[in-house]
């Protein structure tokens, strides 16, 4: 895919993040307290004079708060999420003022475990406490009370941003007039789980785990177990192969092929950015994710206080969240009386499907915003 | 709207919680919705139909009516509507008794394959039907499950299902005599709401 222009009309153009400081700290859903945290966001497009038309935009394991335009005219890639959010693109900042936030617990300038613990005044590191989907809502809830937004127009989140959204309809429900969920699921598997504590365990083999990044092979190696689930045997196929990049298989030595060649190359360059004590909190708050807990297992029930509308996409190829766990959800929206549209989407690039511009993901995406500009009048 | 249905509209009860099988692009529901202040849902497995819906705010599910309907539990809605969408579907029959599983009232609309017209064309042609209530091709059909009204009476006899309400029309929408010889040969589209078993 081309990166988008950062002249081109489509695009926000460049952007800058901000950063909010919250003095009155919060205790988390551990019961532990942060004396105080900043969260780092980015806005795209304009708040209207109702303050209306705000979109918040949860993001995903791996993702921060720089989801579309450039930080700077000379910036390799855009956003995360540029081919989705700009004029004209199915979130549209034309219509919508759009809100995106570093988690809290992340890497990326939000405080986290590379943060430095005001009463230590050593990093948290492994010690930053547990952070949960419920503590992630709570705190965008603050930075939006911060901003001035009572109401959110969409909340939209893919995977683990689906499940914030999905959180977001439950703890504040006069909040949020529309979520989207993308690939998510309402609770992991075990089969998420076990991928989970595999890719930790590699994490802690790095020993000690704050050591210099180009020595974190384990976080390395979490990244491709990570990334293998996030693709199909489908897109591997096409991608890669059985295309040898060095070697000879006649010979069967020193081969290496293709496929193991770029995993490598995700490993370590996600190594070199990603903190490893985040991912083993963002992990961790993955596998705790279950918010029918609240009514004994029953998303029905949990979902009854819920008054959003909801858009609930998945993707075919999609096996780590599969098109059956968007299914559990969208069963349990309709038993619970909300109102709900669904759509499955043919792909064949796996969970990663749902940062592709896959045409019809675009248009039924892009279809659902308009009714929501529309509601809200812009 | 399709006049066939504002037909189906006349047998929906108002506030009454509506599954609309094969719902196309949501014209029933956004009608029934405002007309009658149901609470909706409709399956297509139709793409641009699905976001048609979505534009209208309807509430749809895409899904495929072949892979039945297990995930709808029993007693979930108070009637489920499905028009023009029996004759395409894999198990008529069973499905048939899924819809009334689900609730405890079902509206079916099918074509007639025993209008006159048909006849005539097999009979005196040899050639397989076309007319305005069935147009396509034989081979490029949607339709594999096509039956006459009589089948279909017979089928809700055989399977204990009970016919409440029966009303046929023909090309214009006229309603047709209920005698069943008469509306087997003159009625192009059959609607009938059924009941559970007694």
């Amino acid at each position: 895919m081309q990166a988008t222009s950062r002249d081109n009309p489509g695009s926000v153009g460049i952007v800058s993040p901000h950063t909010l400081s919250f003095d009155q700290g919060i205790t988390l859903q551990c019961g532990e307290h942060l004396p105080s945290f900043d969260l780092v966001y980015e806005t795209y497009g304009e708040l209207n004079p109702e303050r209306t038309n705000a979109v918040l935009i949860c993001h995903a394991l791996s993702g921060h708060h720089h989801a579309a335009g450039y930080h700077e005219e000379d910036e390799d890639r855009p956003g995360w999420w540029d081919n989705c959010i700009g004029p004209g693109k199915p979130i549209d900042t034309n219509r919508f003022h759009v809100v995106s936030l570093n988690n809290l617990g992340g890497c990326h300038g939000s405080t986290g475990p590379r943060s430095k613990n005001p009463q230590t005044d050593m990093p948290y590191g492994a010690g930053f406490p547990t952070v949960t989907v419920k503590d992630w809502v709570r705190t965008q809830a603050m930075l939006a009370d911060a901003l001035g937004i009572e109401r959110f127009a969409a909340i939209v989140g893919g995977s683990l941003g689906g499940m914030q959204a999905l959180q977001w309809s439950i703890d504040y429900p006069d909040r949020v007039a529309h979520a989207v969920l993308i690939a998510c699921a309402s609770k992991l598997s075990a089969q998420n789980i076990a991928f989970n504590e595999i890719a930790r365990l590699a994490i802690k083999m790095d020993s000690p785990p704050d050591v210099a990044p180009e020595a974190m092979p384990g976080l390395g190696l979490a990244r491709m177990i990570g990334h293998v689930t996030y693709l199909s045997d489908d897109s591997m196929g096409t991608k890669f192969g059985r295309e040898v990049k060095t070697g000879d298989i006649g010979q069967g030595r020193d081969v290496q092929f293709q496929v193991e060649s770029y995993l490598h190359y995700q490993g370590s360059k996600f190594a070199q950015a990603f903190d490893p004590n985040t991912y083993v909190l963002v992990t961790r708050a993955l596998d705790y994710f279950d918010p029918a807990i609240e009514h004994d297992g029953d998303l029905v029930e949990t979902l009854r206080r819920a008054t959003a509308k909801f858009l609930v996409i998945s993707f075919t190829s999609d096996w780590r969240f599969a098109p059956d766990r968007s299914n559990e959800i969208i069963d349990a929206l309709v038993a619970a009386g909300k109102n709900t549209a669904s759509a499955n989407i043919i792909s064949s690039m796996g969970h990663d499907s749902f940062l592709m511009e896959i045409p019809r993901y675009f248009s039924v995406l892009g279809a659902y915003l308009d009714s929501v500009a529309s509601e809200v009048d812009v | 709207m399709r006049v066939d249905l504002q037909h189906v509209a006349d047998f929906v009860e108002e506030n009454s919680r509506v599954l609309d099988l094969g719902c196309g692009d949501g014209e029933l529901l956004a009608h029934l919705q405002e007309s009658k202040n149901i609470k909706g849902y409709g399956i297509e497995k139709d793409q641009e139909a699905i976001e048609e819906c979505i534009r209208r705010g309807v509430n749809v599910i895409e899904h495929d009516l072949n892979f039945g309907l297990d995930r709808f539990p029993d007693d979930s809605f108070d009637i489920v509507v499905m028009t023009e969408t029996l004759q395409a579907l894999e198990s008529p029959r069973k499905l048939l008794k899924e819809l009334l599983r689900i609730a405890n009232r079902c509206i079916v609309s099918f074509p007639n394959f025993g209008h006159w017209q048909c006849r005539f064309q097999l009979l005196f042609r040899g050639r397989m039907p076309v007319a305005e209530h069935l147009p396509h091709q034989w081979y490029d059909t949607p339709n594999i499950h096509l039956c006459t009204f009589r089948d279909f009476d017979e089928l809700c006899q055989s399977e204990g299902l009970q016919v409440v309400e029966r009303s046929v029309v023909d090309p214009q929408y006229r309603k047709v005599s209920k005698k069943s010889g008469l509306s087997n040969l003159f009625g192009t589209t059959g609607f009938y709401v059924l009941g559970r078993p007694q």
